[in-house]
């Protein structure tokens, strides 16, 4: 038997998971919310983790009901993402293999989510869109290693909702996205909005300044910010469904991933 | 029209056979997809068949070979063109000729020239395609004569930038088709550079588009 431990702190969670032989067996996490109108920024994101990290660690033993002479090897987010964070994070787990003589192992971020979405769902050869925050990417597996087939040429889609966001001065709690997707159950019209797809990359910076420069306009009368927030997501969405389906047509992939946080 | 027969089913379109005036001719019927909004699917559909046809008919002007338009038929979503019959993708030749003789053989690198050649005969006249993977690139058996299809995402006058994303996003495809082509795309380079003044550009963006997906800040 296998017993991991691992401390992923990348962005604005924390978290730290405690796995034997593929079995989850705690997983605890704390996310740093930040007030409305704002992003995080790393330095306060870092004070955050340093704050919560052991707490979190306990918590990860406890509910495992897993002591440290069990653990097998520490794992813990070698990057990318954002610098402060990661290195709070990484301070702590480099601590603990060395408490605990373990072997310590970095993990890409990417490949962690992917590995990790496979291990839940059992996927064998999937062809991954790897969306979140920082990240926009068509993935997969060909000629022995994880490859990019497509990406965003300029922002993320969730810094891009992250920003639609703020915008329409959305609320942070629980996450822009989420209130950007209860804004668009109830849009009525659709906007129409630059539609970047080139080859298998998207992009999404032209939609955004569309959009802001447009938007006093649009909210004076035409649209309402149900409809803005409806239009980004089906306009944006569409663009990954298509850049997906086109690396798919072009491995021979039978299933889709979708990985975000 | 003959009943049409169904050759390939690709990612946004359907490919039948059939014969126009007499002459054998390809229908290309880009299907609706219910995943987008009805508005949008229409939207990007009439674009998408308006940019093909347009490009189309520029690539002969220039010398290029593409099929000849037959017919746009934009309420059926349908273009009808010219059957290029006895062709293979660039991506099958790449292959097979990878496979029986080495990735970096001589009629691959001969093929590599032919195409950095045409690339810079579309690319000095603004034409961005948009889409330039090998599987939208047709070649005869003797890898004489290459043939662009697929213009549904090309732009007319294109700058630098979107010029080095379609260098950028053939160099990946033909990496993915086989991962020793390096010498492939070196060969296409070069002669991309000798036929055109304004390749070094190209070439120069190409180089900040490669490093733009590795150096991004990646968060969450
Ligand atoms: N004029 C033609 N003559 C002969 N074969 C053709 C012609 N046009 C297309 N084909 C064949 O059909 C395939 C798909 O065509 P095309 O790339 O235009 O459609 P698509 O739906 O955009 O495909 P994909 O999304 O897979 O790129 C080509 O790879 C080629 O094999
Ligand atoms: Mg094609």
């Amino acid at each position: 038997m296998v017993v991991t431990i691992g401390f992923e702190g990348s962005a604005n969670k924390i978290g730290i998971g405690i796995i034997r032989d593929g079995e989850v067996l705690s997983n605890p996490r704390r996310t740093y919310i930040t007030p409305p109108g704002e992003g995080f920024q790393p330095s306060a994101t870092a004070r955050h983790h340093q704050a919560h990290v052991l707490d979190v660690l306990q918590e990860a033993l406890d509910i495992a009901k897993i002591t440290p002479d069990q653990i097998d090897a520490v794992c813990y987010t070698k990057g990318p993402g954002m610098g402060a964070p990661l290195v709070s994070v990484a301070v702590v787990a480099r601590t603990v293999a060395q408490l605990w003589q373990k072997p310590i192992i970095g993990v890409n971020h990417c490949i962690g989510h992917i590995e990790m979405a496979r291990l839940i769902t059992g996927a064998d050869d999937p062809t991954v869109l790897y969306v979140s925050g920082g990240n926009t990417q068509v993935i997969a597996y060909s000629e022995r290693r994880y490859q990019i087939f497509g990406e965003t040429i300029d922002m993320a889609i969730g810094n891009c909702f992250d920003r639609l966001a703020r915008l329409l001065k959305l609320s942070n709690d629980p996450s822009p996205g989420y209130n950007i997707e209860q804004m668009a159950k109830r849009g009525q019209r659709l906007v129409r909005l630059p539609y970047v797809v080139k080859g298998m990359d998207v992009s999404f910076s032209g939609m955004l300044s569309f959009i802001e420069e447009r938007l006093d306009k649009w909210l004076a009368g035409e649209y309402t910010p149900q409809d803005i927030c409806f239009s980004l997501q089906e306009t944006a969405f569409a663009m990954l469904v298509e850049t997906t389906e086109r690396a798919m047509a072009l491995t021979g992939s039978q299933e889709v991933l979708i990985s975000d946080r | 029209m003959k009943s049409p027969q169904l050759l390939k089913q690709g990612a946004e379109a359907r490919l039948y056979r059939t014969t126009f005036c007499g002459r054998p001719a390809i229908v290309k019927e880009r299907f609706k997809k219910t995943y987008r909004h009805p508005e949008l699917d229409d939207a990007i559909t009439n674009d998408r068949i308006k940019a093909e046809a347009r490009a189309l008919v520029r690539c002969r002007k220039l010398g290029v070979r593409a099929p000849v338009v037959y017919q746009v038929d934009l309420p059926r979503r349908r273009i009808v063109m010219q059957d290029l019959p006895e062709c293979s993708t660039v991506r099958e030749a790449i292959c097979r000729l990878s496979a029986a003789q080495g990735a970096d053989c001589e009629p691959l690198l001969a093929l590599a020239g032919r195409l950095g050649r045409l690339l810079a005969t579309l690319h000095a006249a603004g034409l961005v395609h948009g889409d330039l993977t090998t599987s939208n690139l047709l070649v005869d058996d003797q890898l004489e004569h290459i043939t662009v299809i697929d213009f549904g995402l090309s732009v007319a006058d294109g700058g630098a930038e979107e010029l080095a994303v379609d260098l950028y996003v053939l160099e990946r495809a033909v990496l993915s088709t086989h991962p020793q082509s390096g010498p492939f795309t070196e060969h296409v380079y070069t002669a991309y550079e000798q036929q055109w003044s304004g390749a070094r550009a190209v070439l120069d963006k190409l180089h900040q588009v490669r490093m733009r997906g590795r150096k991004r800040l990646m968060l969450g």
